[in-house]
């Protein structure tokens, strides 16, 4: 399949920062794809680049097999859902939704019906005669997805288009653009810091960091399996173990690990010197006395500190050597009166949760 | 974007060339007949066209006429107690509009914002006709208070005040919109802080308040300044023919001809004034950053 | 904000000052030409206040009708070009870079400080018959060798007429214009003119249909700010305007300084007055209706 969009070796330059830092991928047509990484790390930019926003960049961005180069904002075959939402204050929800259409000389018997499609699709027709200020977030946000549907873009752009609602509205959004992309089959691609949106809703994500693309992966692979120290720790929580490498095990790696003594743990590839060991919270084990499996890598601690979220509790544990790990417990009644500071505990898990991270 | 790293973005209006061209084009003709003043000031010729040859000699010329003088130091008289009394007043202003709720408070304020906003002229014979009638009623008194009245304001500076007086009530309600605008700025938490702290109502005010309404306080000043040097109109009403301003004087000058003496006295204000200018700009920096 | 019967001692020593002096030196004078507007010269030095709208009524005869309409023509002429050459500077400074913008907008208004009779008498000296733009126009001439095919170049008459005074009120007015434009323009949201373009619309179709409707609360100010003191301008029709440039501030003046009819006087101020007002309530209309729409 031919991608719909292709970033190609682009680089974007400020005085005295490299925004984005020679990041290629492709994306291919109806994904739902993400932009993800902390603020500053280049991804709105590179949004900005394909909406033809930011110029003055290096490499090639292609959109439907096109080159991009030279191309205005206001001739690309892509739309853009803005952050502040940008809806026209001065304009009714409908001028603003057929503005767009107006403007790039459509006639006016195709303007109507498309409007009022395009008003029915985000489920705001009733409020068609109102001025943004008297629209909730939620209901502006709608008009600027009307608005840039109706061009009939072949990609999408969405620039962290639910950080300004609140908590809410935002899960409700996040399944409602999950749907809407699935229903109407053009391409998204959205930009957010939050990784929970990342997961939820998008078939790829990109995560960004400095500038360069660090992993580009499904929402289970990029959980399951990061390739950096740096991903592993941006999407969800994780416990990071300093370790060495001391020599190749059967199908593994014999680590000397902070605090675990010596370990052996599965890996695919070739390493040695330091590396860190990662394991997720919820793949950790709390017990009250030793384990009894023998395979099982497992260590004494103490707990420090409990942090209680309702359904789980976030549980901090110090062990020998200054190491700190983290569990996640169900809150059920095998853990009633262990969960109490300063009680003696072990923690146990798998070899085969445990990653090698190398970089 | 094929290699091309300077091209502009969309909104990059800032490197236009067509915009910058016109910036520039409108700042040398702003500019070019300042600047031509200025220059024939120290120009070596009567006829002022064509330059001759550096001098000063036109400032001597200025500096011995004495009614120039006389009227140059009018004005920088008149503009420093109007500066003086227009700030405090106008500070008061500003303060009682921020701070209070009242009963008319719009109505208050838009008598407040007058004289801004109706015409100097208007102004000036309003100010003419009010003189005249006190003048016409101290007549009437005969030997009585007209005397010492006219002994009093006969001593100089004395004798600006009616000029003054009227430069303050133009002037000062510029100076409650320059710093009620920055007072409007005020987190009103900190004043509920120093109290909280137990400040009294003085204290607050001196120490919390005060320093932080300054810069406004300041740019309010330099704003009365600038106003009453600029002023000709209701200094050119009011003035009595005994009296002589700097504007007034130049007016009269002025339309006999262009002539380099004026262009040299006319050059000593525009120091003065943007001196003046750069200087409240500078005491005005250092604070703007916490604003 | 607290109410003023929490602390009456510090209501009335901030209130008071400004009151006592905008009362005496603002407000009793007015009234004064107010009830002078009503009234009649009985002598030399005397006037009487009778009520009499003789004042008004002789404003509206033909001659003084014309020259009203003349200084309403003017004062919009001189206030367009204005706008038109305060919003792209206003605009580029908006869009130049942040450092530089206090230094541009610094520039600008720098000229404004300096003394209205100065800057007046610096474009005599361009604009009269022996001033520099002629002795340019002239130096132009020869350097076309249009003196060896025409003949001697003739100095344009640039002072003395309407056009001077347009041209000097643009001088003197345009720096104040960008002010309040600049203000709203900063304060303009750029993604809506990114969502424009982003929606297919051309640079002039964003400017037209999003950036001028988004401004037009400074817009409004600006043309308001301007035309007001153009409108009573004295100065600048009495020195660059001749005879024949007479504008409603010039017959007050007359009317105070040589034809001593001051109740006359009175009413034409308070004409122009009544003009300013309409112009404040056309302005705060606007404002309110457009309110919400920027900074959303």
């Amino acid at each position: 399949m031919k991608p719909i969009v292709s970033i190609q070796n682009v680089t974007k330059r400020y005085p005295g920062v490299i925004a984005v830092d020679n990041v290629s991928f492709d994306i291919m047509p109806n994904e739902f794809f993400a932009l993800l990484g902390p603020s500053g790390c280049g991804k709105t930019t590179l949004l900005r680049m394909i909406a033809g926003l930011e110029t003055g960049g290096e490499g090639g961005i292609l959109i439907d097999g096109q080159n991009m180069a030279g191309v205005a904002a206001n001739k690309r075959p892509v739309n853009m859902v803005f952050q502040s939402y940008a809806v026209f204050p001065h304009m009714t929800v409908r001028d603003n939704v057929a503005y767009g259409l107006k403007v790039t000389g459509t006639p006016a018997s195709e303007i109507g019906p498309r409007v009022e499609e395009a008003l029915q699709m985000v489920q705001m027709g009733p409020m068609a005669d109102r001025k943004p200020d008297q629209l909730s977030g939620g209901q502006r946000q709608r008009v600027a997805l009307a608005r840039a549907l109706v061009k009939r873009p072949k990609v999408l752009l969405l620039d962290e288009p639910l950080s300004a609602l609140d908590a809410k509205l935002r899960e409700h959004m996040q399944l409602e653009l999950a749907r809407l992309q699935q229903a109407i089959g053009i391409t998204f691609i959205i930009v957010t810091h939050d990784q929970d949106e990342a997961l939820s809703m998008a078939d790829r994500i990109a995560v960004m960091e400095k500038g360069q693309v660090k992993q580009i992966a499904g929402p289970e692979e990029l959980y399951e399996k990061p390739k950096s120290r740096f991903v592993a720790d941006f999407i969800g929580k994780i416990n990071l173990i300093d370790a060495e490498v001391s020599g190749a095990a059967k199908s593994g790696l014999n680590c000397s690990a902070k605090g675990l003594g010596n370990v052996t743990v599965p890996h695919d590839g070739k390493a040695s010197g330091k590396v860190s060991l990662a394991v997720r919270p919820e793949k950790l084990d709390l017990l009250a006395k030793a384990p009894t499996s023998k395979t099982n890598i497992s260590v004494r601690g103490e707990i420090r500190d409990v942090a209680y979220y309702g359904d789980v509790s976030n549980v901090f544990v110090s062990c020998p050597d200054g190491l700190e790990l983290q569990v996640n417990v169900q809150n059920d009644r095998a853990v009633d009166g262990l969960l109490e500071k300063g009680k003696s505990v072990w923690l146990s898990w798998h070899p085969e949760d445990t990653l090698v991270l190398t970089q | 974007m094929a290699g091309k790293n300077r091209s502009r973005g969309p909104l990059d209006y800032g490197r236009s060339p067509w915009l910058i061209g016109f910036g520039i084009l409108v700042f040398v003709l702003l500019y070019a007949p300042i600047v031509q003043l200025i220059a024939f000031s120290f120009n070596d010729s009567k006829r002022n066209i064509v330059w001759q040859g550096f001098t000063t000699k036109y400032y001597k010329v200025a500096w011995e006429n004495a009614s120039l003088v006389e009227a140059f130091t009018n004005s920088i008289a008149i503009a420093i107690m109007c500066t003086v009394v227009a700030t405090i007043i106008g500070t008061a202003t500003a303060l009682w509009l921020w701070r209070f709720r009242f009963p008319f408070k719009a109505g208050a304020e838009g008598v407040m914002a007058l004289p801004i906003v109706i015409p100097e002229i208007c102004m000036g014979i309003a100010v003419l006709v009010m003189y005249s009638r006190i003048g016409g009623w101290m007549r009437t008194f005969e030997s009585g208070p007209i005397h010492w009245w006219n002994e009093l304001f006969s001593i100089w500076p004395l004798n600006l005040a009616a000029i003054t007086a009227a430069h303050i009530a133009f002037s000062f309600p510029f100076v409650a919109v320059v710093v009620r605008a920055r007072l409007a700025g005020f987190n009103r938490e900190l004043e509920e802080a120093s109290k909280d702290l137990g400040a009294t109502e003085w204290q607050t005010f001196r120490n919390v308040v005060l320093p932080f309404m300054m810069p406004g306080v300041i740019a309010g000043a330099l704003l009365a300044f600038t106003l009453s040097l600029d002023d000709f109109v209701i200094t050119f009403f009011t003035a009595g023919p005994e009296t002589n301003t700097f504007p007034v004087k130049v007016y009269s000058l002025v339309r006999r001809g262009v002539s380099p003496d004026i262009n040299a006295a006319s050059t000593a204000l525009i120091v003065i004034t943007l001196v003046a200018t750069v200087l409240a700009m500078r005491l005005q920096a250092p604070s703007k950053s916490e604003g | 904000m607290e109410n003023w019967k929490e602390n009456r001692v510090v209501f009335w020593v901030t209130a008071l000052p400004g009151i006592f002096w905008l009362t005496v030196f603002f407000l009793i004078p007015l009234a004064l030409i107010w009830g002078m507007s009503f009234g009649e010269k009985t002598s030399i030095v005397d006037i009487e206040i009778t009520g009499t709208f003789a004042n008004y009524a002789r404003a509206f005869k033909e001659v003084y009708l014309l020259i009203i309409w003349k200084s309403i023509w003017i004062s919009a002429i001189a206030c367009a070009l204005c706008l038109a050459i305060a919003y792209p500077i206003a605009f580029g400074i908006c869009f130049s870079p942040p450092r530089w913008r206090p230094l541009l907008l610094l520039l600008i208004i720098l000229p404004f400080w300096i003394n209205l009779l100065i800057r007046t008498y610096a474009l005599i000296a361009v604009f009269r018959t022996r001033g520099t733009l002629n002795y340019f126009l002239e130096w132009l001439w020869n350097l076309a060798f249009m003196d060896k095919l025409i003949g001697p170049y003739e100095p344009l008459e640039l002072l003395y007429n309407n056009g001077a005074v347009i041209v000097g009120m643009v001088y003197v007015f345009m720096p104040f214009m960008v002010l309040p434009l600049y203000a709203t323009i900063e304060r303009l949201d750029r993604s809506y003119l990114e969502a424009s373009l982003d929606l297919g619309a051309s640079q002039w179709t964003t400017f037209w249909k999003v950036t001028v409707p988004l401004t037009m609360p400074g817009i409004v100010s600006g043309v308001i700010l301007v035309f007001i003191p153009m409108l009573g301008m004295f100065l600048v029709p009495d020195l660059l305007g001749g005879t024949n440039a007479i504008m409603i501030g010039n017959v007050i003046t007359d009317q105070f300084k040589a034809a001593n009819d001051w109740p006359f006087g009175a009413a034409l101020s308070f004409l122009l007055m009544y003009v300013t007002f309409l112009a404040l309530a056309l302005r705060a209309f606007i404002g309110s209706r457009s309110r919400g729409r920027v900074g959303v």
